[in-house]
């Protein structure tokens, strides 16, 4: 297994932590030891958490740091090898056809080739970084099919031959667990689970993410959330939630809405489920009663 | 060579994983030596993190990953949950592994047992009523059963491009392509696990839902049939069997927990924590019937309900209650298990479980 004790700089978790803070991430221990160590290890990071915990996020971050280019490959049921990998572009080669006559004419040059996310991510390995998000979404079958990629980083195409990568690119998958990832790709993986922040932290990136926001603004709408995630809701706010809510209540509250009440109008930023709110209904003044500043 | 003391917990620590019940591939093993010594390692705290992140155990299992760490560095036990009996995988599925989940509340009804079989003998053959829902199920099944797209690609419109039967046709009509022949994905029947609860508050039902399995095995690809009660019965070989008549007979022997009570959680927790079930249930759709109506607690009916729904592709529950348009589930398991399931519906007929299985693919969650 090759290890690399510094890539780009970053020497240790330390050193990640300190580099995405800069990239305005904050990231806690275990998440800046998984990143540095999928890195060092050469493996791919799987990230695995409630939507809205910054997992994609996490990823732009990183792509940051290592001065790389992003390349997403957003997974949903039923995708497929010319999504994933590489398309040929038959229009343009039966108009090659046309127009060659007579003559020979190369159908599988570059110029025919449309790469997607998996192939560009090996053709540039050191300048890209790959982001497989949401794999949950897609079909066992298509997880099966990645697995192999993530051992070999190698494509082949009938007509081209194998491409390798010259070296295994940085890879971040990301999974909301809606179903169960299967173990073999687990095991391949450096593996973190993103919980909720506590709430010193999730206050401190509300005031990252959202300039406006007070920060006696910003505590009372974590602890709100906090209260919120406790109730057994359909959808429990995630941290993109926090920092719309606080910015919608801080906005109406500028425009004059008094405190209890500019969170209590700005809610449907933080919930979208009509079910959670009837089943909150009247307890809602309650729960956000407290935060006022 | 020995190993030197210092490095033993290290080499300790992937076997104590496993037999806790946890994978620890060696690759993993390799990967957390390595990361240790990336990490430096400066204390404890930075091994436990390698090994977390190398090994990743998922959040509910947390808990017990951390307590085989501290059993194995630091020597200490610590009462957390560990896996007992119901992650331990059950030799066989006769009565003897499933002692455990026997209601305590039943008596020993060995001394009946003549004419128990007598009985459900004449039981199972009684399924007029259930006739015309599983010829309806057979008709039907091929087509209306969930499907998944397969990665083969087979000749048909719409879909991508197919060069080489465009190829082949230039070469026919001397150069010209009057169509372009396109290939599409193919559709496979998505695996269709069947769990039919047979406890005492079922009895009504269960002989119908069982000639409807029998319909299911004969008309599906890929179906598996399990009874639930006090014990967890595969019947799916009974089944494979032509004549319905002799494949509920059959069926009827190897199930030994009729009309008893009902231990859906702990059932269904015994089904997953066998690998080659679970593993069939990953991307199947899932289909219960019963009334849930519970002796266990309902943490346990819950959990695995929750696990279930991330393995599967879909989960189904029939409930006989359900027939009633204005039913709301009363019981603690069965309001806790509604929002994780893709559909209650009803379980009343054979009949409406006919129907209910073959519309599914349309009710089926958009994700």
């Amino acid at each position: 297994m090759p290890v690399r004790r510094s890539i780009a700089g970053l020497d240790g978790p330390g050193a990640v932590a300190r580099a995405m803070r800069d990239a305005q991430y904050i990231a806690d221990e275990g998440l800046a030891t998984a990143a540095y160590l999928a890195l060092a290890l050469g493996k791919p990071l799987l990230l695995e958490g409630a939507p809205g915990v910054g997992k994609t996020e996490a990823a732009k971050a990183l792509a940051s740091i290592l001065g790389r280019e992003l390349v997403r490959l957003q997974c949903y049921e039923g995708i497929d090898a010319s999504a994933a990998l590489y398309e040929w572009n038959f229009p343009r080669q039966m108009l090659a056809i046309r127009q060659a006559g007579e003559s020979y004419v190369n159908l599988y040059a570059d110029e025919y080739l449309i790469a997607r996310p998996l192939l560009l991510a090996l053709q540039l390995p050191r300048q890209r970084l790959l982001l497989i998000d949401e794999i949950d979404r897609a079909d066992h079958e298509f997880e099966a099919f990645l697995l192999e990629f993530l051992s070999d980083f190698a494509i082949s195409i009938p007509e081209r031959g194998t491409i390798r990568a010259a070296e295994p690119p940085v890879v971040v998958l990301t999974s909301n667990r809606t179903r169960e990832l299967h173990e073999a790709l687990r095991r391949r993986c450096v593996y973190h689970w993103i919980g909720y922040p506590d709430p010193a932290l999730e206050a401190e990136i509300v005031m990252m993410r959202a300039s406006t926001v007070a920060r006696a603004t910003a505590e009372r709408v974590v602890a709100a959330v906090n209260r919120l995630r406790a109730e057994p809701l359909a959808k429990p706010p995630g941290v993109a939630e926090t920092v719309e809510w606080a910015e919608a209540a801080t906005l109406l509250h500028e425009q004059g809405a008094p405190w209890p009440r500019a969170f209590a109008r700005a809610i449907g930023v933080a919930l979208k489920d009509q079910d959670d709110l009837a089943f909150l209904g009247p307890r809602l003044d309650g729960l956000l009663a407290d935060a006022s500043p | 060579m020995t190993t030197p003391r210092a490095l033993a917990p290290f080499l300790a620590f992937p076997p104590a994983l496993r037999a806790d019940g946890f994978a620890a591939a060696p690759e993993q093993t390799e990967a957390f030596l390595a990361a240790v010594g990336l990490l430096g390692p400066r204390s404890l705290r930075d091994v436990r993190l390698a090994a977390r992140a190398v090994f990743g155990p998922g959040p509910e299992r947390q808990g017990a990953f951390d307590a085989v760490f501290d059993r194995v560095f630091f020597g200490r036990e610590i009462a957390a949950p560990m896996p007992g009996e119901s992650e331990e995988l059950p030799a066989a599925f006769d009565s003897a592994g499933f002692e455990a989940l026997r209601d305590p509340g039943e008596t020993d009804q060995s001394g009946k047992q003549a004419t128990e079989a007598e009985r459900l003998a004449r039981r199972a053959l009684d399924g007029g009523s259930a006739g015309e829902a599983a010829r309806r199920l057979l008709r039907r099944a091929a087509r209306d059963l969930p499907r998944r797209r397969s990665r083969r690609l087979a000749p048909g419109r719409g879909g991508v491009a197919d060069p080489r039967r465009a190829f082949r046709m230039m070469l026919r009509r001397d150069g010209e392509l009057t169509a372009l022949p396109t290939r599409r994905r193919r559709t496979r029947q998505r695996r269709v696990l069947l769990l039919v609860d047979v406890s005492g508050s079922m009895k009504a039902a269960t002989d119908g839902t069982l000639r409807l399995a029998h319909a299911l095995v004969q008309a599906g690809e890929q179906v598996e049939v399990f009874t639930l009660g006090t014990r967890l019965t595969r019947i799916t070989r009974a089944l494979a069997h032509r004549d319905p008549g002799a494949a509920l007979v059959r069926a009827s022997g190897l199930v030994a927990d009729w009309d008893g009570g009902t231990r859906l959680g702990e059932a269904l927790a015994v089904f997953l924590s066998v690998p080659c079930f679970a593993s069939f249930t990953r991307g199947a759709v899932v289909i219960i019937v019963s009334d849930g109506l519970e002796r266990g607690g309902p943490e346990a009916l819950v959990s695995a309900v929750a696990h279930l729904r991330r393995l599967a592709w879909g989960v189904l529950w029939l409930s006989p209650l359900a027939s009633d348009p204005a039913f709301r589930p009363e019981t603690g398991a069965m309001r806790a298990i509604l929002p994780l399931l893709d559909r209650l519906g009803d379980g009343g007929s054979p009949m409406a479980i006919a129907d209910e299985v073959l519309g599914f693919a349309r009710h089926a969650r958009q994700r």
